[in-house]
């Protein structure tokens, strides 16, 4: 740490060159950021505890096919579920098909399984009394300027009334709020009451899309999840139940292998960003051979002269680095909540712990990588060929 | 008084890169061509231009000693037109893949509203009224070609992860084979009307587990045997295919299709089709043609790629910029004292600027030719899949075109033109006498 100043004198010595270079490992890592972001989003990588009491059960066949709503009293009476609640998919277009954000009827206990929903009391009573009430998240509300009151119109795509109508309106009774920033997603949401959707639908009367489940205790979750699939064994409605994560996790991985795109993609950045770099630092070393000399002159050993050059790669590219991520972690939220979720999470996650750490780690080794070449030469220099110019 | 010059000088700059970068990105070939050729004609004709050439002559053959740093600007460049060619190749095969799948004259039919083939319900009754309408091609036997048909989704295991993923599974009607006349049988044979059979389009077949001929899997809780794999080259190759009745019957859908497709007698009566569909006071349905249905659906997600993508490139062009300016920037200087020597002996500031520019492009245009080259020989083609609109996955594939890779090197100039014309302009207004001076 003694030497950080003569590091840092080295480092800004020729300031254009250290400012470009600075600017390109910034323009990396803030790459690195956003396509880590969305990676973790598709990985299900979530650090975020909520939901981990809960299973998800859908039909075994397929996403798209309902379950009776009978199911329901028999998954209520497995021992180890606490409560138990249905949703369903409502798929309700506002004013323009392009205007996309997701639409669930869901049954009255459904805020009581999702305690991270937040709505006051009132706005709850409200939703619970009104048949044709419905609520929506923050983000959403303010989109579209919607306050609690109005009247929203959607157009139906899946289910139209039993005259045949296709425009449904509901009555915002309330704007819920996710204080968790890894759940800001959700605040696009639109629920409508389920009670409501039955009665009035033409078809599917009486069916719900999915189950959600409440563990009374999460080390059971196995064990009770097997119970409720075998409830429905060998029937024509057979179901699949799962964790809320690991249904996610699945569902986001149809979407193709982010993973590997993320990968080829940041392999191809990190290759230039190492030539790029190690180009800067060996022009730096080259320049200031002479004056590596003169500290060996001056007894600093050939340990600490590997030192101080691997110390100002490292220097480097933590600066841009640092600064990258966090430009990075600013866009994130920026545009976060902009986007719908996609199934329980939003496409992209916060720039959290978990990022940072992988972050830091990758600026050591690039810098370590970066100044290994530039640090050994400054190393095996020998004072007398070094002071002549040799 | 300061800040306010600063800041003219840094907008004067701003525009200064702006507009040729627009200019160059947007640039038809022609203009390309055309600027390409009044430049060798200047320095074929003018002195001034016989001076660029013989220094950037001397820059360009020098490069050899500058290649550690000169690999910087052609290796960052490669990188950048790579990812947007990529990119851009994913959503160009995506949207063809479902572009080809449908024509002008073939119309699909759904419920008012419904917008997807998953969200719609069409009736036995409605189906047999629009199989009716005049405009619906005949066959041989005088029967409309129309096929009502059954979207539904089974879960198979991937071939490449082992994991259950979404495969579509359509019921067609007898009319599929005369409307998809394309479709090419490359092994077995075609299902059998009545019974549970299936037969796998070629993408199906090798995404998923379980689909070879011969073989039989569990739908519902019901055995069906694959009798046949089909080519039809576009995203019907992502489906497996069998009999509507059956596929209905094991699925519960009673009578009822998710749509109906129907041949028009040519492209030319579609409007005639939605209008006597639309007067019908026994039906509420959509029509659109297949063509624009497709297309739809491909819409969303390649838009959502080429953003992403262009994202992706320009932050990758930024750093790549700042590389190519510490390169040029690191060359001028190494080259200070013959570059004062020349402007010594009379050589012009114009020629020095622009030699250094010709130097920088060219090693991006090597850099973005690279990227661009690399990107088609492991790209094209290449298959990959992901979601489509009826929740089950569309299989594609990779469209480097040249139109592609056209605008792959249009962006390495770009980059080439901002990372050369500060260090361009650095050199030619450099004092003679300081520059003698240097090293």
């Amino acid at each position: 740490m003694k030497y950080f100043q003569l590091i840092w004198a080295a480092l800004f010595r020729r300031s254009t060159r250290t400012l470009f270079t600075l600017l390109s490992v910034l323009a990396a890592f803030l790459l690195f950021g956003l396509l880590d972001s969305v990676r973790s989003a598709f990985t299900g990588a979530t650090n975020s505890v909520a939901g981990a009491d809960r299973l998800i059960t859908v039909s075994k066949i397929s996403l798209t096919l309902s379950l009776p709503k009978s199911l329901l009293e028999r998954i209520e009476a497995q021992p180890g579920v606490a409560e138990a609640t249905y949703a369903n998919w409502f798929g309700g277009i506002y004013q323009d098909p392009k205007n996309f954000f997701p639409s669930q009827a869901v049954a009255d206990n459904f805020l009581d399984l999702y305690p991270e929903w937040e709505l006051s009391a009132d706005q709850r009573r409200a939703f619970h009394d009104i048949r044709t009430g419905a609520i929506v998240g923050a983000s959403l509300a303010e989109k579209y300027h919607w306050k609690v009151g109005d009247k929203i119109p959607l157009q139906a795509t899946l289910f139209p009334q039993k005259d045949g109508s296709n425009t449904w309106t509901f009555d915002l009774v309330g704007i819920y709020h996710m204080s968790d920033p890894n759940l800001r997603g959700q605040e696009n949401n639109f629920y409508l009451k389920w009670d409501y959707l039955d009665e009035a639908r033409q078809l599917d009367k009486g069916t719900v899309g999915w189950y959600v489940v409440k563990l009374a205790d999460r080390r059971n979750a196995d064990r009770v999840a097997e119970a409720i699939d075998a409830l429905s064994f060998d029937s024509d409605h057979e179901t699949k139940t799962e964790s809320e994560q690991a249904f996610t996790a699945a569902f986001a991985g149809q979407f193709g292998d982010i993973g590997l795109i993320v990968g080829a993609i940041m392999g191809a950045v990190f290759f230039t960003l190492v030539l790029l770099t190690g180009n800067t630092m060996a022009q730096a070393v080259r320049e200031r051979v002479p004056e590596l000399a003169i500290l060996k002159t001056l007894g600093f050993s050939n340990r600490s002269v590997l030192g101080l050059v691997l110390g100002e790669s490292v220097l480097l590219i933590v600066l841009g680095g640092v600064v990258g991520l966090a430009l990075a972690g600013v866009v994130v939220n920026a545009v976060r909540t902009s986007l719908p979720a996609m199934g329980p999470t939003s496409p992209m996650l916060p720039v959290g712990g978990a990022i940072w750490l992988q972050g830091l780690c990758l600026m050591i080794l690039v810098g370590l990588i970066v100044g290994a070449l530039p640090a050994v030469r400054g190393m095996r220099l020998r004072i007398v060929d070094a002071l002549s110019g040799r | 008084m300061n800040t306010l010059r600063i800041l003219r000088t840094g907008a004067a700059t701003a525009v200064a890169i702006i507009v040729p970068m627009v200019l160059l990105l947007a640039a038809p070939w022609w203009a390309l061509a055309a600027s390409l050729a009044a430049l060798v004609a200047w320095m074929a004709l003018t002195r001034a231009g016989r001076q660029a050439l013989s220094i950037a002559r001397v820059g360009i053959a020098t490069i050899g000693q500058r290649l550690g740093s000169s690999s910087v600007v052609v290796v960052g460049i490669a990188g950048v037109v790579g990812v947007l060619v990529a990119l851009l190749a994913m959503a160009a095969g995506f949207e063809a893949t479902l572009a080809q799948t449908g024509t002008d004259d073939m119309a699909i039919v759904l419920r008012a509203g419904s917008q997807t083939e998953t969200n719609s319900i069409v009736d036995h009754d409605s189906a047999q009224i629009v199989s009716q309408a005049a405009q619906v091609l005949k066959n041989l036997h005088g029967q409309p070609i129309a096929s009502p048909e059954l979207v539904v989704v089974a879960s198979l295991p991937k071939r490449s992860t082992g994991l259950d993923a979404n495969v579509e599974l359509r019921g067609v009607g007898d009319g599929a084979w005369d409307l998809h006349r394309n479709i090419k049988i490359i092994d077995g044979r075609k299902f059998s009307p009545g019974l549970r059979e299936l037969m796998a389009g070629k993408s199906a077949h090798e995404q998923f587990k379980g689909l070879d001929v011969g073989s039989s899997l569990k739908l519902n809780g019901q055995l069906w045997n694959v009798v046949g794999i089909f080519d039809s080259a576009d995203s019907h190759n992502s489906e497996v295919w069998g009999d509507t009745p059956v596929v209905g019957a094991t699925y519960r859908r009673g009578s009822n299709t998710n749509s109906v497709v129907v041949q028009l007698t040519d492209a030319g009566a579609f409007d005639a089709f939605k209008a006597a569909l639309a007067s019908d006071p026994r039906l509420k349905v959509d029509v659109m043609t297949t063509h624009d249905y497709y297309n739809r659906q491909s819409e969303t997600m390649s838009r959502e790629i080429r953003i992403v993508g262009t994202t992706i490139a320009v932050i990758m062009a930024i750093g790549a910029v700042f590389g190519a300016l510490n390169t040029m920037y690191a060359a001028v200087s190494a080259r200070a004292r013959e570059i004062a020597t020349l402007r010594a002996i009379g050589f012009r500031g114009g020629p020095v600027i622009v030699s250094v520019l010709l130097e920088t492009m060219l090693l991006a245009l090597l850099g973005g030719a690279l990227g661009a080259t690399l990107t088609w020989a492991i790209f094209d083609n290449y298959t990959a899949s992901t979601l489509g609109m009826n929740f089950s996955q569309v299989v594609f594939s990779f469209r480097v075109s040249p139109l592609l890779l056209w605008s792959g090197l249009k962006w390495a100039l770009a980059i080439g033109f901002i990372g050369g014309v500060f260090p361009a302009m650095r050199a030619a207004r450099m004092p003679v006498m300081a520059g003698l001076r240097e090293l």
